[in-house]
């Protein structure tokens, strides 16, 4: 016992650690918030100034213009841009751009929900390793990469191509193609060339958090619902959906937001209209009119907004 | 009379593991019936394969004389009151309750009507508009009642429905339970593995071990009649005694049980060692060395209570020694 007793023996309160480390032990301890707020001042001033801060300053230049003659950006507060914005190919773009991302995350959250589902009920020990591995895997490669592989995937000589021609259904495709507006001379330049390679970069991001939601109602909830006399389909419905709904609408933002801002994969693969991102990108640099840039690039924060509000509004985030 | 739930040879393995074992069982119509046992002895497993969230592997189940085997739990006319309630997290109080009504198309109206009275019930008028969140468990439990009963069941099943709730409480939703299922008249199943719970509140008990029932009956008769040692040491607290210490106080060479309140102190009979005193209020329980075997002896209020280490003799009348089938 005497080999334990330190400092004084037969004391009650240990003496306290000395130096500069104890000192600071127990500034904290008395001071919890002093440690709170060291730890979260770093990130804050990231967050704050580098992040909203350069927000504020592109929205801001929103509200300038162009002078149409010289190319300069007069510095007087004006709508010219949010009216420019708003008009004929400006206005396509932006429909565009939202059109597909709304089918971009419909469809990722009608693909994401099964796969999800599987995973947080059923799936076990190296069945829930492999999973997660299929799931995150294509995310440890180059998305560049993974893109001009879809444009190989899709080209008029490539597998997708090859494939339809040895089952003998050429004509499947040719009609495909042929559609209006979403067809095109191959998958790798048309709509929905462009549509199936965003459904499958963003997929991850869908199905991450549906299961993670998922994984969170407890499976006794689906048999209290069978046994208060609801069908799977009912069951589905009125407990499964509404529980999960905040990880699909998670995920959804994510889909969402990600292709109203991607400019790569429409210009890779596609036809050569364009989207949000890459009208950005034109207006920046080549056109130099970084005021309808900036107006072009408050679209889809907007958008966001919207989206988010009706979502609270519909009761997404109830279950939370 | 018909049977509410009758079991013939009904079995449920997990493959290796026989969770129900050739189950035989009978509960009658507007009883009372307690399925006890430690964990892992296949009470719930039972309780699920009645309200068919489980499918036996073999066997016959039958539900008020009609086969239930293949049904699935949304066409059983049977209600579970859950554990830990399940509740609906995302639907307030008086949609949880009127949830069965609401899936099998009852109107609006009507069902929050009945979920109303139902909540009255349960003692929970006004609580409706609450989330389950915002309910203590003893709340919760009666919600999760109602929430079963409002579907007038034809067998109610309740699975530890009172095993989160601290003793007051527990009592007292013992006594509400028992006269609930009075005033009703529905057969209540229910699963506990605490002894206390079964012996009071059942009509009938089955006690289960390993997969199996080691024996049905009702409290009194479990209680004096324990058939086996598992059954005396599991539900009550009674003493059992060895084949060897049988021998030495003169009886037969086999496992006996004695009840704590069946031994008096005496002038005479065969001597023990006191080696502990709890005092339990309404009595004292008294820990005794008789033959190197430990036995209770359970002395009423206000009789003289010897010190811990005082040599005692001990006495019991002969009918209170019940053998049992355990081989010795």
């Amino acid at each position: 016992m005497t080999a334990l007793t330190v400092g004084k023996p037969h004391s009650s309160i240990l003496a306290g650690r000395g130096g500069f480390a104890g000192a600071l032990s127990d500034a904290f301890w008395r001071h919890p918030k002093l440690l709170l707020l060291l730890m979260l001042a770093p990130p804050l001033l990231w967050l704050g100034i580098i992040y909203v801060g350069s927000l504020l300053a592109l929205l801001m230049q929103s509200f300038f213009a162009i002078d149409d003659f010289s190319g300069v950006v007069s510095y007087e507060p004006t709508l010219a841009t949010y009216g420019q914005l708003l008009t004929g190919t400006n206005l396509d773009i932006i429909l565009r751009t939202v059109l597909m991302a709304a089918l971009v995350t419909l469809t990722s959250a009608i693909i994401a929900f099964p796969i999800a589902y599987y995973a947080a009920r059923y799936a076990k020990g190296r069945w829930k390793a492999f999973f997660y591995l299929g799931v995150m895997l294509p995310l440890w490669s180059s998305y560049l990469v993974k893109i001009y592989a879809w444009k190989l995937i899709l080209a008029k000589e490539g597998i997708v191509t090859w494939i339809f021609a040895k089952l003998n259904l050429s004509f499947v495709l040719d009609a495909i193609l042929s559609l209006p507006v979403v067809g095109g001379n191959s998958l790798s330049v048309s709509y929905l060339g462009t549509f199936l390679v965003f459904v499958y970069v963003w997929l991850p991001y869908m199905i991450l958090p549906t299961q993670a939601a998922l994984e969170r109602v407890p499976r006794n909830l689906i048999e209290a619902s069978a046994d208060l006399g609801a069908t799977p389909r009912q069951t589905f419905r009125t407990v499964l959906l509404p529980l999960a709904l905040p990880g699909i609408v998670a995920g959804s933002i994510f889909t969402f937001s990600l292709t109203l801002g991607d400019y790569i994969i429409p210009q890779i693969i596609g036809s050569s209209r364009l989207f949000i991102g890459q009208a950005v990108y034109a207006q920046q640099g080549t056109a130099g009119n970084v005021p309808l840039a900036a107006a072009f690039s408050v679209v889809p924060i907007v958008i966001m907004g919207i989206y988010l509000t009706v979502a609270k509004r519909l009761g997404a985030f109830d279950a939370l | 009379m018909t049977s509410a739930v009758l079991f013939r040879k009904v079995s449920r393995h997990f493959g290796p593991v026989r969770a129900v074992d050739g189950v035989d069982l009978d509960v009658g119509a507007g009883e009372f019936f307690a399925m006890l046992g430690p964990s892992g002895s296949g009470k719930t497993t039972c309780l699920r394969l009645i309200a068919g969230f489980e499918q036996p592997t073999a066997g016959h189940i039958e539900i008020f004389g009609e086969r239930a085997e293949g049904v699935p739990p949304y066409r059983r006319n049977v209600n579970t009151v859950f554990q830990d309630y399940a509740l609906f997290p995302h639907l307030n109080i008086l949609d949880n309750v009127a949830y069965g009504l609401m899936v099998k198309g009852v109107g609006e109206v009507e069902r929050m009507k009945a979920a109303e009275q139902a909540l009255e019930m349960v003692k929970l008028p006004g609580y409706g508009r609450r989330r389950p969140g915002q309910l203590s468990g003893g709340q919760r439990q009666r919600v999760a009642l109602a929430r079963a009963l409002v579907n007038k069941p034809k067998v109610l099943l309740l699975d530890e429905p009172l095993g989160a709730l601290d003793l007051k409480l527990r009592e007292q939703m013992q006594e509400e339970l028992k006269s609930l299922q009075r005033a009703l008249g529905i057969t209540f199943v229910f699963v506990t593995h605490d002894q206390g719970e079964a012996l009071s509140m059942a009509d009938r008990v089955a006690v289960f071990n390993n997969g199996g029932i080691v024996q049905q009956g009702s409290p009194q008769d479990i209680y004096r009649r324990p058939k086996s040692r598992f059954v005396a040491d599991f539900v009550g607290s009674s003493n059992l005694l060895p084949p060897d210490v049988m021998v030495s106080l003169g009886g037969e060479r086999r496992w006996a049980s004695l009840r704590p309140e069946a031994v008096r102190l005496a002038s005479e009979g065969p001597e023990a060692l006191v080696e502990n005193v709890s005092f339990l209020g309404s009595a004292t329980r008294l820990a005794v060395d008789l033959h190197r075997t430990r036995l209770h002896v359970m002395l009423p209020a206000g009789a003289e209570v010897p010190a811990v280490g005082a040599p005692v003799r001990l006495a019991w009348s002969a009918e209170d020694i019940h053998y049992m089938d355990d081989a010795a």
